[in-house]
């Protein structure tokens, strides 16, 4: 139940982009139409579910202070934590690699869809920020599953929303200045107050 | 993403250049203005809004980057013919994240109230796509001393743009500029209470006023996107 609560707020109420402001390069560049920005939100949610939970173990059973006394009493005060930035990105790299090449070989249908948006993945602040968020948190293995699965469906939401408007603007006339990058920042503004009116939904 | 900067200079094979001349002054001026990496370029958005609520992280986040741009834009062009294609995004991921395990450490260690409040977006320096752009878009193809001078003009281009979100998002938002109360000795002054604006505070805020400061730049730059 914790976890199921922990999804609908990470997908609602704390959005990636619209209040954490994550995955933003990618939610701004992949947002020009539905159909690849579906792509991207899929994939997305894809490399989430599976980073979170293992970036977890590896920093419960690896990176935390006396994280390693199951090896042993020697290795019981080893504190390892400054090494999580290069592990966790390193663990998100190969994991997308890993991702891809599964993909490739069982279903090329999917792989000709996603495929080309996963190597965008690696370098999505969104999964490393997940990551983090989850260490510091102290999340269970559940509930960083969930958290995972949440984060990458709020994406996804929010980059279709964005790419629908965005196919819609191509018709109306908007000042020079402001084409492109602007009135997007404006419009994502005014979709982050509309995502507002979801806080205090809890179960 | 970085494919529209991806026409970097190439390599000038001049024996004894001038250490500002012309060609490098323009490397480090471009990024300020015409060809800023978050206005024009659309990168490093997701922590250029993220620290901005007050000045003072924003300052700390900003030195922050230009650091990292600088020595992983020296240490990749230092090692650029040693690099497998292949394999280059590892690389330059592990070079950037070792940079920004030191700046995290450093922080934690001389100003933890900082660490604390900027947390997880000290991390996130490594996937700031500016950083990434940068060692792909030049460092990858020119020498060490130019790499720098483009780290410092890309690392300031973004420096300033975030400084002055963050200007009017504490000056709106909580009515202080570096934590020294504006409002309050104006509304007393008028005889009035002055109110701050929630709304600044919030992730939407920074969203309207970078969308602003873009609007603006961009109409004085002339630069339209199509």
């Amino acid at each position: 139940m914790e976890a199921l609560n922990i999804a609908i707020k990470s997908i609602f109420i704390d959005n990636m982009v619209f209040a954490y402001f994550l995955g933003m390069c990618s939610f701004l560049a992949v947002s020009k139409k539905v159909k690849t920005a579906v792509g991207l939100g899929a994939a997305v949610i894809f490399v989430l579910t599976i980073t979170v939970p293992l970036n977890w173990l590896i920093q419960e059973k690896v990176l935390k202070e006396g994280a390693m006394a199951w090896m042993g009493a020697d290795f019981a005060s080893v504190d390892l934590t400054f090494l999580q930035f290069i592990i966790f990105i390193a663990v998100i790299a190969a994991m997308v690699q890993l991702v891809e090449m599964v993909i490739e070989k069982f279903s090329p249908a999917l792989y000709g869809s996603l495929g080309i948006f996963l190597p965008l993945i690696a370098v999505n602040c969104a999964i490393l920020g997940s990551s983090l968020f989850m260490v510091q948190r102290d999340y269970t293995v559940v509930e960083a599953t969930a958290f995972g699965f949440g984060s990458g469906t709020g994406f996804f939401l929010a980059i279709i929303a964005l790419a629908a408007i965005r196919e819609r603007l191509k018709y109306s006339n908007v000042p020079n200045g402001l084409k492109g990058l602007g009135i997007t920042m404006l419009i994502t503004g005014l979709m982050g107050l509309a995502f507002k009116s979801f806080i205090g939904i809890a179960l | 993403m970085s494919t529209d900067v991806a026409e970097a200079p190439l390599e000038v094979k001049e024996p004894a250049e001038a250490l500002l001349s012309k060609r490098r002054k323009r490397i480090v001026a471009d990024p300020l203005n015409e060809d800023n990496p978050i206005t024009v370029q659309v990168l490093g958005i997701c922590s250029a809004l993220a620290v901005t609520v007050q000045i003072k992280p924003t300052i700390i986040m900003s030195l922050a980057v230009v650091f990292v741009i600088v020595f992983s834009n020296l240490i990749v062009s230092l090692i650029r013919n040693s690099i497998p294609g292949r394999i280059r995004i590892i690389v330059q991921l592990a070079i950037i994240a070792t940079l920004v395990t030191l700046v995290s450490e450093v922080l934690k260690a001389y100003s933890y109230d900082m660490y604390k409040i900027l947390g997880a977006y000290v991390g996130l320096i490594i996937t700031n796509c500016i950083v990434m752009g940068r060692l792909e878009a030049f460092a990858m193809a020119n020498k060490p001393y130019d790499s720098v001078l483009d780290g410092l003009g890309s690392g300031f281009g973004y420096a300033w743009i975030i400084l002055a979100v963050a200007f009017f998002r504490e000056l709106f938002g909580s009515g202080s500029i570096l934590n020294v109360k504006i409002y309050e000795p104006i509304g007393n002054m008028l005889g009035v209470t002055l109110q701050t604006n929630g709304l600044m505070v919030d992730s939407i805020g920074a969203f309207m006023i970078l969308g602003i400061i873009i609007w603006i730049q961009r109409t004085k730059n002339g630069y339209v996107e199509h």
